[in-house]
């Protein structure tokens, strides 16, 4: 057999290719055509109707009076203020539901994933049920059916006061707080600044710690990072830390802090039920692990709390976060039910831009925005902290 | 701290297989084995027996000793006494047929029964091995014409319903069942699409997966009620349910092609080679070779995604469509029957639970049934 030229099989090989790519090719201009054609077409028929119906386009509105009253905010706010501020508002409060309903959730969630791997039947038995039922009844029911729960609370009058300074009625859940002032804002940022320098001393400790085997404790750092200078911020600056209990005038409780009621229906059930579905990561993260881990761990005598938490746990952990970072996401896009109850979050405060000024494609962008906006913060921060804990080996 | 079983084979304690309780000794056996293994085992079995036996004991004298099962008409006296005491579960025979079935004429909601009942057939015939294939989506094709000649009528002599007085748990049905019939189709054409080697068609489908993913379903739904009139030309007038059924398939369609996308990721290059090797178009490569077994790999995460769409189909209650929850919660507008909510709610609860706990058993057996092989 003789050596083939170099031109012989790049020519075979050529023609196929050539057609593979012309039909590739062909393909992509049709599809793309017919989505073209298709968006060219709603757009042009969108472009009438508004002009029709009188409907103006563009983002101007964001600066007119929004005249929409919201009930429940942490930002000052008032009918007054532009639709930017409402939008504004709107974010906030579906920050606040998704953030602390997060957490609760992952804390809850991790707890009956646990539960659920006990070796006592009763436990891991409940925590089946848990599971089982929340799972398996829409969200949205079960946020009614907290909300009508609430609503059936008796009147502030006869309110349940489980803990003096804590009441439960159907104005919702409200606790003694602590009025923050500038001098109180400058001891909690010096609290937060030393808990990020305890993060960085901790590193360091436990890198020298690795280099030479001396063992170093961290509590002395803490103690003074933690306690002694907030103590002495707190002193110089005379914040006051004096407690508000509400007190109960009329019909209504006057200072503390209030959990109004669709708020706290809302964020009920985006917990229980998001912590179900984390149950279920959790244990099955557990269950990947190694059991050879688990004897390894015994045969050194460990106890099982400290493998747990010091072992299993953290290895689990690179099964878990994956599909726990698609349940936090799925909580977010959840607390869009809120406008079920009338909770004003960004989804019913865009809803009602929309009824009031019409201009409905600028509305639903907006949310599209913000929910792509904190989809793409969530999942950035989840695969940065997956990439910190993933397996490094040797 | 709470104890952990070392058992990853065996993953649910509660499906080991117990002791039979033969004797007394046995029983004493099970219960020192599962309940006082430790001594914080104990304190915990204690506390739990003590609690879970008070809210039992709550929950039986609310909801059967003293709840009022039947009185006549609107006299909701009696249940109003008791309220915060007992159940009334009068409520219920008052109104479940608004509850299943809306405002479909009453004489004819015969009809509506039985189009859920061939819902539940269907449901249940594609749970059989033997079923799956062609045959398969023959019947369904036939079962869904069928359903439509039912609801609607206008043929056999059965009157016209039109589609605004449909409501309750066959519009549930409805939205889920036509939302995945649609849904999985496209589904696997994005997720063909999504893998292909082609730059624009995969962008595409990128952009429509991360778009639909990216946003709450509610969202969705407004767009399809509020907008989607604007997209369309004068004179065109899609009905409400329609719109909201083409939001469903769209939402559907995302979520699936993610799942099945998994499933050709499990598929082995050998596969595609062979199928080449043969000279297999694009088309038959996939439709006979690659997707069988894609779609065989991922039935567990499918089943797990039609658990969650059904569920999602509550969420047109927002957009004012009468679903099962939407008629549940108009049925206590009634004055007479305003305060009695959280029955009406735990009634349509159990609705809810017992088609989706029929299927998480089903995809519990199924991967059970993968593990074996």
């Amino acid at each position: 057999m003789t050596l083939s030229t170099p031109e012989t099989p790049r020519r075979v090989r050529r023609t196929p290719w050539n057609r593979q790519r012309l039909s590739g090719l062909l393909w992509q201009i049709v599809v793309v055509g017919i989505a073209v054609a298709i968006v060219a077409w709603l757009w042009s028929n969108a472009l009438h109707n508004l002009s029709v119906r009188r409907i103006s386009t563009g983002f101007a509105f964001l600066g007119r009076e929004a005249g929409m009253p919201i009930a429940d905010s942490w930002l000052a706010y008032s009918p007054k203020d532009p639709y930017f501020r409402a939008f504004l508002v709107g974010i906030v409060n579906t920050l606040r539901v998704a953030v602390i309903g997060i957490v609760l959730a992952t804390v809850v969630g991790t707890l009956v994933g646990i539960a659920r791997l006990s070796s006592n039947w009763l436990v891991s038995r409940l925590a089946a049920v848990y599971v089982e039922v929340l799972r398996d009844i829409p969200l949205l029911l079960q946020l009614l059916f907290w909300y009508v729960l609430m609503q059936g609370l008796p009147a502030a009058r006869n309110a349940w006061k489980p803990v003096d300074g804590v009441y439960l009625s159907n104005r919702g859940l409200i606790l003694p707080s602590i009025p923050i002032g500038e001098a109180n804002l400058w001891v909690i940022g010096a609290g937060v600044a030393g808990m990020i320098a305890l993060y960085f001393l901790r590193r360091r400790l436990i890198a020298q710690q690795m280099a030479d085997g001396r063992t170093r404790h961290i509590w002395p750092y803490a103690l003074v990072l933690l306690v002694v200078v907030p103590a002495l911020l707190s002193w110089l600056s005379g914040a006051s830390w004096g407690i508000t209990l509400p007190e109960l005038r009329g019909f209504n409780f006057v200072g503390g802090l209030t959990l109004a009621p669709e708020y706290f229906a809302l964020l009920i059930a985006l917990v229980t039920y998001t912590s179900a579905f984390i149950a279920e990561i959790v244990r099955s993260g557990i269950q990947a692990v190694d059991k050879g881990q688990w004897d390894a761990a015994k045969a050194l005598g460990l106890r099982r709390s400290f493998v747990l938490r010091q072992i299993v746990l953290p290895q689990a952990l690179r099964v878990i976060i994956p599909p726990m970072t698609s349940q936090y996401l799925n909580l977010t896009r959840n607390s869009s039910l809120a406008v079920a109850v009338g909770y004003q979050d960004i989804v019913s405060i865009a809803n009602t831009t929309l009824n009031q000024t019409g201009q409905a494609i600028e509305a639903i962008a907006l949310i599209m925005l913000v929910f792509l906006t904190i989809s793409l913060g969530i999942s950035l921060f989840m695969n940065w902290y997956n990439a910190r804990i993933a397996l490094v080996e040797r | 701290m709470i104890s952990v079983t070392l058992t990853p084979e065996d993953p649910l304690p509660l499906d080991r297989p117990r002791s039979r309780r033969t004797s007394s000794g046995r029983v004493i056996g099970w219960l020192r084995a599962n309940l006082f293994a430790s001594i914080t085992s104990s304190i915990m079995s204690l506390l739990l027996i003590a609690v879970l036996g008070k809210a039992l004991f709550s929950l039986v004298q609310w909801g059967i000793s003293n709840a009022i099962w039947v009185i006549s008409g609107d006299q909701t006296g009696p249940c109003r006494a008791i309220r915060g005491i007992g159940a009334c579960w009068a409520v219920i025979p008052e109104k479940y047929r608004f509850i299943l079935f809306g405002t479909y004429p009453f004489s004819e909601q015969w009809r509506p029964a039985l189009a859920t009942l061939i819902f539940i057939a269907l449901f249940y015939l594609s749970t059989r091995r033997n079923m799956w294939g062609r045959k398969l989506i023959i019947t369904w094709a036939g079962a869904l014409v069928l359903i439509g000649a039912l609801m609607w009528g206008g043929l056999f002599g059965l009157s016209y319903v039109s589609q605004d007085r449909w409501g309750g748990l066959p519009v549930t049905l409805i939205l889920a069942t036509f939302g995945l019939a649609f849904g999985f189709p496209l589904g696997i054409i994005v997720a063909l699409g999504r893998r292909s080697k082609l730059p624009a068609i995969r962008s595409l489908c990128v952009l429509y997966v991360e778009l639909i993913r990216g946003v709450p379903l509610i969202s969705l739904l407004f767009m399809a009620s509020v907008m989607f009139p604007l997209f369309m030309p004068d004179g065109v007038n899609i009905d409400k349910l329609l719109r909201a059924q083409i939001a469903f398939v769209l939402y559907a369609g995302a979520y699936l092609a993610e799942v099945i996308r998994g499933g050709l990721q499990a598929v082995p290059r050998g596969q595609y080679d062979a199928a080449d090797a043969l000279g297999l178009s694009y088309w038959k490569k996939n439709a006979l070779i690659i997707l069988p077994q894609a779609i065989r790999h991922v039935i567990p995460p499918l089943v797990n995604t039609f658990i969650a769409f059904f569920k999602d189909t509550s969420l047109v209650l927002i957009i004012g469509i009468f679903d099962l929850l939407t008629t549940a919660k108009t049925s206590i507008v009634d004055p007479a029957w305003q305060t009695f909510s959280v029955e009406v709610y735990i009634f349509v609860s159990l609705i809810y639970f017992a088609f989706c706990f029929a299927m998480s058993r089903y995809s519990r057996q199924l991967e059970a049934q993968a593990r074996q092989t």
